[in-house]
């Protein structure tokens, strides 16, 4: 550094350095406002985050709240709900994987197969259309479907002689009712990465494995799906890494007081306790003990996954 | 079928079976949302006695009716339209920008500001400290709360960021800076000319999340004049609140005409809310794919 000191004093990489930022200062304006709505809206409840480790006054605000360390977290470990909260969140995660995750491979595998170009074109319009309906409808629809006096599934049932069922209140149907809806509703979408994938495989590897008598399915087994792999990886570190961030919006829209043995999960118990009752710092410290728990997962299933020596993540 | 006949036998089997599996999924897909269409115009006794199944019986257009001239109804796709179009204008003039700056390599500290953008994605606040935030802020039953928090998409940025690197020729951009073009005038009259694929891409994700959004509407306000339709439909259609009604009769029978016209007016407003963007989204398919394309780059 000190050779390349100039008469200004200021050493010429670091002058270039700053004639590079201020050269470029109009694009960091046009950052600015990105930048600001960024620092108030997801860095400001970032500051409020600790008052998980005090005791929540708001008269005295949040800096001025006294501390009291992690008692919150402990009162939720040790709760009576927390092993509950736990598997249910568990389970439904679990489950949506489980269930959810082959099927836009699937599907993304037979329509790359399938010859009939406007027929597949068609196929891929309607099984993304769910995909933009919004979950308040998606659950309307269900409700509908399923209602014990006026459903179709009831009405069904009927005519070959069933009883009607209330599926919509009994807590057993619940994780199969949120999970494959959620399969129907997502399919199509999730087919789409996979089929951009296989879109990128050169014809020309089809058409050598065709001259060596490969059949499609051995096409399928040998081709597509290695070219599939990396993405395949990819989304099931994400999916992985969020097996206990089951999102609240679905799960208050389905619930109601006869389901909540198997319906309550984390992010719904961090909602009632901290916007119905008021519980701030409770709730914050529920909150943010998922969140520390969902992103060391992440990070364990990614460099799990990097030591196998597969794609990862980061 | 001249390509059909030189498949061998076994592959011919697999294109048959492969064809059927599809058409299943295809109608399992399809059938609730064509189910929701004719029941919407069907009698609804034929409809609660299963008997609407392949095409509408009894068609009338009397749930549209009704719900065209509910108040609430109205109000509140009034309500969603405002947030949308105003909501994403709010969202695009954050995030091409920030996108465009951000896609240029000499920028000193763009992995830095990266950082900055993605690290919440990962770690936030929470919802109660959001909250809390929005309630200091005072921003709590306002006609902007719903506008105001939600702004850049992480995942948004970096589609646009990936769209900028490599939809906008380098060379293009330097003989306008020769020409004593300033930056400003660069993006404004030579960039987002050239990318229009990308704002129609992000605009229909920022859109449609709006649209669609009913959580936020929920905490943040009070007054049924401001809610979103989302809002409005989830009383309606899952808290089974009842639509102000005509018949305010007393009994067993007026009760169940009432249920019956509850259950009809369901089927309705499920479409009335779902067809601005099931009716746009086809034509704009090709977009939606670019997108998740664009996404899914590494980088």
């Amino acid at each position: 550094m000190l050779q390349n000191t100039s008469p200004t004093g200021l050493s010429t990489s670091s002058r270039s350095l700053w004639q590079r930022i201020i050269r470029n200062y109009d694009l960091y304006l046009f950052i600015l406002p990105a930048l600001i709505w960024y620092l108030v809206f997801t860095y400001g409840p970032l500051y409020g985050v600790q008052i998980a480790f005090k005791n929540f006054n708001g008269a005295l605000g949040i800096w001025g709240s006294p501390w009291i360390g992690f008692k919150h977290f402990r009162n939720f470990l040790t709760a009576y709900s927390f092993p509950i909260l736990l598997r249910n969140t568990i389970l439904l995660s679990l489950y949506s994987l489980v269930a959810g995750f082959p099927f836009p491979i699937l599907l993304a595998l037979m329509l790359n197969e399938l010859g009939f170009k406007r027929y597949k074109k068609i196929v891929q319009t309607v099984t993304y259309a769910p995909h933009f309906i919004s979950m308040v409808v998606m659950i309307g629809m269900l409700t509908l479907f399923f209602s014990p006096s006026m459903g179709v599934f009831n009405s069904i049932r009927e005519v070959f002689g069933l009883q009607s069922v209330s599926f919509l209140t009994r807590p057993e149907m619940f994780r199969h009712l949120y999970v494959w809806s959620g399969v129907w509703q997502g399919m199509g979408w999730g087919s789409i990465i996979y089929l951009a994938a296989l879109s990128a495989v050169d014809p020309e590897q089809h058409e050598a494995a065709i001259i060596d008598g490969a059949s499609r399915l051995q096409r399928i087994r040998y081709i597509n799906i290695p070219v599939l792999l990396p993405t395949i990886t990819i989304l099931l570190i994400l999916n992985c890494g969020s097996i206990l961030s089951v999102g609240y919006e679905k799960v208050l829209l389905m619930q109601n007081d006869l389901i909540l043995d198997t319906s309550e999960v984390i992010s719904t118990y961090v909602y009632k306790r901290g916007l119905l009752r008021a519980e701030y710092s409770y709730s914050s410290a529920v909150g943010l003990f998922n969140n520390v728990v969902n992103v060391t997962v992440l990070l364990l299933v990614n460099t799990v996954v990097r030591k196998l020596g597969q794609s990862s993540l980061f | 079928m001249s390509r059909l006949i030189r498949e061998s036998v076994g592959d011919r089997v697999f294109l048959i079976i492969n064809f059927i599996l599809i058409t299943m999924l295809f109608l399992i897909i399809a059938y609730p949302l064509y189910f929701v269409i004719i029941a919407s115009i069907s009698d609804v006794d034929y409809v609660s006695t299963g008997r609407v199944i392949l095409y509408p019986i009894g068609i009338n257009f009397e749930g549209y009716r009704r719900v065209f001239s509910d108040s609430l109804i109205m109000t509140g796709y009034r309500n969603t339209i405002f947030y949308t179009v105003v909501g994403t204008l709010f969202n695009l003039t954050l995030t091409i920008p920030a996108a465009y700056a951000l896609s240029k390599k000499d920028l000193v500290g763009r992995n830095f500001l990266m950082g900055i953008f993605a690290f919440t994605m990962y770690f936030s606040g929470g919802m109660i400290p959001t909250f809390l935030l929005v309630r200091d802020l005072k921003l709590l039953d306002t006609w902007w709360v719903l506008i105001l928090t939600s702004g850049v998409t992480c995942y948004n940025l970096i589609i646009a960021r990936t769209f900028f690197q490599n939809g906008v020729p380098q060379e293009l951009e330097e003989a306008a800076v020769i020409d004593g073009c300033s930056r400003v005038r660069l993006f404004i009259s030579i960039v987002l000319p050239l990318s229009r694929a990308i704002i129609a891409v992000l605009a229909l994700y920022y859109g449609i999340a709006r649209w669609n959004s009913w959580f936020p509407g929920m905490i943040y306000l009070d007054s049924r004049a401001k809610a979103p339709l989302q809002l409005i439909l989830r009383d309606i259609l899952i808290e089974n609140q009842q639509m102000a009604l005509d018949e305010t009769g007393i009994g067993t029978e007026a009760e169940a005409i009432r249920l019956k016209l509850a259950t009809l007016l369901k089927y309705c407003l499920i479409i009335v809310s779902s067809a601005p963007v099931l009716i746009v989204y086809p034509f704009l398919q090709k977009y939606f794919n670019q997108g998740v394309m664009l996404g899914s780059i590494k980088g």
